[in-house]
């Protein structure tokens, strides 16, 4: 992970341009190529191959990435010259982006997407029935002899040819997805039902519509307001039964999905808490190994500490719920100097409530002193809190015999997880500015949220 | 440049001779007191450089020391010295014209070169200080501030003025500043010195507003 920001950029006049921070998984070595020239010119030389789109390096098909690694181009100017064109020709271009997708096999698939559809029979059965589908709502538009109704049903025509051409494309686990969604559609316009159930539905909804469809049809001439009503009512009740199953795993998907995020995030902050808690101490039980009443001590208070969060659902070096930000600085500066025996000089501009943002914020500056203490080397650490009216910032900072950001192994998840992902997690951010021998310094920034007011003690 | 000459006012005897004897043949100390009245006496008959001077004495605060001296002769320079870093009383001893503040924690090294920089007339804020004033010249002004800020010369600290005071209270050197901003060690020293200036003069409501909320008179 990529947590160091470079010093900064001189400008003439003294001032320094702040370095952007580099999110996770961005590959510095890749800027590499692009650093001179104007930006449309960079080149880092074609590939040299055949033209193929590039699947990994996509926005929506890769056809952009594809050409910009074939001809050596920047991929954001090809994407910028794409829209351009687009917007030029009204659209069109966008017919022939679609068509360079079909033509372009990805990058290690033999043959082209067009080439595939040719032989899919499937694809092909749910074409012609989302067709029959389409046909059917467009009958019912001409009943209407309403070009409101037509310019509403045309654009489904664009929507189901998108998705069908989505669904044949190659091989991806997106296909996958699209065909779980896709299936109670092609079961519902004639593919093989399986079960009765289905066909039960499916009938009902054929009389429901077409006699909707036939009453509105036959009353359109009278002035009765009633019977085009009901006929209406029919035709939506018969779509909501043939499209309704879809629509309903479509949320239960969605739902699912975002309960497995949920769930993720609270394993990665149990992870950090755990780690902050009760690894450290058992490294704190292993250095002191020699001196029982302190391990005795030490486990003791971390006793006390798992207790109080697994039962009392609060974590000790989580801020009590009227705790202020600049008591929670002081907090971490006890102690950490109590455990560690480092000096820590806290300083703190402006003061106010905590709120859960703060509190993690709080919980990464403590992981971020420890490091220090522990790790540094050096005979003093400085804590530094700043609060402003959109953000509060936290600054950590020795002068000890600092590191490689870069080396620091995956399994030491100090840094990485209870600091960076911490602070990301939450929206804020965390730099960490650090050389072998020139220390480190870890800044932290979390925006307020809005409810609060911008009070300063 | 030579030696400054100093003055130590302190109460604690031992805490005088420790930095006696530690400062050396870096600055000349020349005489010790530990009261307000002694001090203001001895200041007055030798006319040190500088005054190294406890925030806390027994007859009354350090700004009564400033403030004496400094009616008779304004030459005399003084640095704050406390362990306390309770903002009230170090705020008050700089506005009654003390040149910097410092920690009793201070390297002996580090105190060595703030005698030097007060005596050479710059100013000396510890990262405690930096933090304060920062604080008492927080942000914008409030919505019901009946008088704001009159006199945005003194009453507001520019953004590179607000970047030095940050760094100094991470415990940044004015070198490393110097190095961090580009800018040279001088420039440095003159945003501090344009602070410190701010920080005696202003009248500014929310420094008073400030320095009331902490019992400051």
């Amino acid at each position: 992970m990529a947590l160091i920001a470079s010093p900064g950029i001189a400008r003439h006049d003294g001032y320094v341009e702040q370095p952007p921070r580099w999110s996770p998984g961005f590959d510095p070595a890749s800027m590499q190529h692009w650093h001179r020239g104007p930006f449309w010119m960079r080149r880092r030389g074609g590939n040299g191959g055949p033209l193929r789109r590039d699947p990994a390096d996509r926005l929506l098909g890769g056809v952009a990435s594809g050409v910009a690694a074939w001809r050596g181009f920047n991929p954001t100017a090809v994407r910028i010259v794409f829209v351009l064109i687009a917007l030029v020709t009204t659209g069109y271009g966008l017919v022939g982006y679609v068509a360079a997708w079909l033509l372009i096999p990805a990058a290690g698939a033999d043959r082209s997407i067009a080439s595939k559809a040719r032989t899919d029979a499937r694809g092909i059965a749910l074409a012609i029935g989302l067709g029959t589908l389409l046909t059917l709502i467009l009958l019912v538009g001409g009943v209407f002899n309403d070009s409101w109704f037509a310019s509403w049903a045309w654009p489904q025509v664009g929507t189901v040819a998108g998705l069908v051409l989505i669904w044949r494309n190659g091989s991806s686990d997106e296909q996958a997805s699209l065909r779980h969604y896709a299936e109670p559609l092609g079961a519902a316009v004639g593919e093989t039902s399986r079960n009765r159930r289905s066909v039960i539905r499916l009938a009902v909804a054929a009389v429901l519509i077409i006699t909707g469809a036939v009453s509105l049809a036959k009353t359109r001439a009278s002035l009765a307001l009633l019977a085009p009503l009901g006929g209406a009512v029919l035709v939506i009740a018969g779509i909501v039964l043939v499209l309704g199953p879809w629509w309903l795993r479509i949320a239960r998907d969605l739902g699912v999905e975002r309960q497995a995020r949920i769930r993720a995030e609270e394993r990665a902050d149990i992870a950090a808490r755990v780690h902050d808690s009760v690894l450290q101490t058992l490294a704190l039980i292993q250095r002191r190994a020699d001196d029982p009443q302190k391990v005795v001590w030490l486990a003791r208070m971390q006793e006390r500490e798992l207790r109080s969060w697994l039962f009392e659902g609060r974590g000790p070096n989580e801020a009590d719920a009227d705790m202020t930000l600049a008591a929670g600085v002081r907090q971490i500066q006890q102690d950490v100097e109590t455990r560690y025996g480092v000096p820590v000089e806290a300083v703190t501009v402006g003061d106010c409530e905590l709120d859960e943002n703060l509190s993690a914020l709080l919980a990464a500056a403590r992981e971020a002193t420890v490091n220090a203490a522990k790790w540094s080397g050096a005979s003093v650490i400085s804590l530094f809190a700043e609060v402003e009216p959109e953000e509060v910032s936290i600054v950590v900072r020795d002068r000890g015999q600092g590191f490689d950001p870069d080396s620091v192994p995956e399994d030491r998840k100090g840094l990485a997880e209870s600091v960076h992902g911490r602070m990301t997690r939450r929206g804020g951010t965390a730099t960490v500015t650090s050389a072998a021998g020139e220390g480190t310094k870890v800044s932290l920034k979390m925006p307020r949220s809005a409810g609060q007011p911008a009070g300063r003690a | 440049m030579n030696a400054p000459r100093v003055v130590l006012v302190d109460d604690h005897g031992l805490f005088r001779s420790g930095v006696r004897a530690e400062l050396g043949r870096q600055v000349d100390v020349v005489g010790e007191a530990d009261d307000v009245q002694p001090a203001i006496d001895l200041i007055g008959k030798l006319l040190p450089d500088v005054v190294l001077l406890d925030v806390h004495l027994p007859g009354g605060g350090g700004q009564a020391v400033v403030q004496a001296v400094k009616a008779d002769h304004p030459e005399v320079r003084f640095l704050a010295l406390s362990a306390s870093d309770a903002p009230e009383d170090v705020i008050a001893v700089i506005r009654a014209g003390a040149r910097g503040y410092v920690t009793k924690t201070i390297s002996t090294a580090e105190l060595a070169d703030a005698i030097h920089r007060v005596a050479a007339g710059d100013a000396v804020f510890s990262h405690r200080l930096a933090g304060f004033v920062l604080d008492a010249f927080a942000a914008a002004p409030s919505a019901d501030d009946p008088k704001p800020a009159f006199d945005p010369e003194l009453d507001q600290l520019t953004s590179r003025e607000r970047e030095v005071l940050r760094l100094i209270a991470q415990g940044y050197t004015y070198k490393e500043i110097a190095r961090e901003l580009y800018i040279s060690v001088k420039t440095v020293e003159s945003h501090v010195s344009s602070v410190l200036r701010k920080l005696q003069l202003s009248t500014r409501h929310q420094l008073t507003r400030w320095a009331a909320e902490r019992r400051l008179t």
